[in-house]
């Protein structure tokens, strides 16, 4: 008999890399999913309230109702994935228990822990973690993330922080490549990094896994800005199921990251939508209100 | 020689990354225009549900089925669904291999494996028979094939994962996340003789 491996890393990045090129929903119900994966979703982010309204209802945020998620488990074939609070181990447990097949250690929810995030290498399950720049996203890997998000100001519609840190990733990425090799100790301490990540970093001239844009992305033209800067794909939360005309936009969204290099496709995909998320200015909100900077 | 890959989502640069590596030109194929000249083309892992439906939106269904009634096509998981007749519930596929399909055959995503596989084909690409190391990710089987279809490669219990048609190949696994080159080599020797 020839001995099958499973939760390997390679299996557990794979997923991702199958996922690329491709949008991650938010969906609260079922009948969401279902809207969701018929507009070309490639996977959905099983949730009991999207980012806007966590922010709108405040309290704590914690992994959602397993029976929720087993719900939407049973209305899709696509991959699910849920979140649970930085740091909460059992959360994660729990989750791999119902068979989800990608945990989102999210600053989203209310963190468990302030000082530690989960080691991913203990489960068989794999981990997509936010970052807002190389350091953190190398930590994350580190810890045994499969895929990364660059973070942005969840919940907001309003795309300007995952620009910020889908810029410094990259930017920093192509600033270490031209690095000579007697620099990388001293940055990987300066940024807080494994020195063996930031040296594989610097010789593929990528992450090591993908690497989505996550957080106020709200309009085709949000989607394919994060694609052209160069991120694998995008992840959109209140974008859609908080816009006028969920499944339109969300069918608009999927093709304007395939054709995010084509302005008169994007043109097209974008004409009547309906309304857009209302939104949040992130930069008249109270720094207290930001979320994206959970994460050690 | 140029070969295509299907670029509306999934992981089409890791197929061109071995293309080029092979010395072979690839380019990106997103709309029906993108397919001339090409002498064969590579349908990637992704999701089956979101290419099927770019395919349908970007009117690349009925030019996909003539190029492959005259030139290579190789399916890779998802795009071996994506060229099956049949994957057992609806949803679009080109239908242009005799093969019926089962999708996440094997589970959800904590039931991904690595096996090695014995692939007897590979000998024309390479005289050693060394066993192929294959990456099922959410993985279909293939159910069963019929007509000219024949098995190229099963599991230790018999179950279909990789079969040819003429100039067609359909794989349940990724070689394109692997660093060995002979499944592309294989589907490079078919173009050229197809």
């Amino acid at each position: 008999m020839t001995e099958q491996q499973v939760a390997t890393e390679k299996v557990k990045r794979g997923l991702a890399q199958m996922l690329k090129g491709g949008v991650i929903m938010d969906v609260v119900t079922p009948e969401q999913a279902k809207i969701a994966e018929d507009a070309g979703a490639v996977a959905v982010m099983a949730l009991e309230r999207v980012p806007a309204d966590i922010r709108a209802q405040g309290g704590v945020a914690r992994m959602s109702d397993p029976e929720l998620i087993l719900k939407i488990m049973d209305a899709v074939s696509i991959p699910v994935m849920a979140k649970c609070r930085i740091g909460h181990f059992v959360e994660a447990q729990i989750l791999e228990s119902l068979g989800v097949d990608y945990i989102d250690e999210s600053e989203v929810l209310t963190p468990a822990d302030e000082k530690y995030h989960i080691n991913k290498h203990e489960f068989k399950v794999p981990f997509v973690c936010g970052c807002r720049n190389l350091g953190e996203a190398l930590r994350r890997i580190g810890e045994g993330a499969a895929m990364i998000r660059t973070k942005g100001e969840a919940g907001t519609g309003d795309v300007v922080e995952a620009v910020r840190h889908a810029r410094s990733v990259l930017g920093e990425i192509r600033r270490l490549q031209n690095m000579p090799e007697e620099e990388l100790m001293t940055y990987a301490k300066e940024i807080g990094a494994p020195y063996a990540l930031v040296k594989e970093v610097r010789d593929l001239g990528r992450l090591p896994v993908v690497n989505f844009a996550a957080g106020g992305i709200a309009t085709p033209a949000d989607a394919a800005l994060m694609m052209q800067l160069g991120v694998d794909g995008v992840f959109v939360g209140s974008g859609i199921f908080k816009s006028g005309n969920p499944a339109r936009r969300a069918a608009a969204i999927v093709k304007a990251v395939t054709h995010y290099n084509d302005p008169a496709i994007l043109a097209e995909v974008s004409r009547n939508l309906g309304e857009p998320m209302v939104g949040i200015n992130v930069s008249t909100m109270p720094e207290t209100e930001r979320i994206a900077g959970r994460g050690w | 020689m140029k070969i295509g890959v299907l670029a509306l989502q999934g992981d089409f640069a890791e197929h061109i990354t071995m293309l080029r590596k092979l010395g072979v030109s690839a380019a990106e194929v997103r709309l029906p225009e993108h397919l001339d000249g090409l002498d064969g083309l590579i349908i990637p892992g992704g999701e089956s549900t979101t290419i099927g439906k770019l395919a349908q939106d970007f009117g690349l269904f009925e030019p996909l089925r003539r190029f492959g009634r005259n030139r290579a096509i190789w399916g890779t998981c998802a795009g071996a669904i994506f060229l099956s007749k049949d994957a057992r519930r609806p949803q679009p596929l080109l239908e242009l291999m005799d093969i019926t399909v089962e999708r996440n055959a094997f589970g959800r995503q904590v039931d991904s494996f690595e096996v090695d596989l014995s692939v007897p084909a590979l000998q024309a690409v390479d005289p050693e028979n060394r066993p192929y190391h294959a990456v099922f990710i959410r993985a279909p089987l293939i159910e069963s094939v019929s007509g000219d279809a024949v098995v190229l490669a099963t599991l230790d219990d018999g179950r279909i994962v990789a079969a040819q048609q003429g100039r067609l190949l359909a794989t349940a696994f990724h070689p394109e996340l692997t660093d060995d080159d002979r499944f592309h080599r294989y589907f490079v020797h078919m173009a050229a003789n197809s």
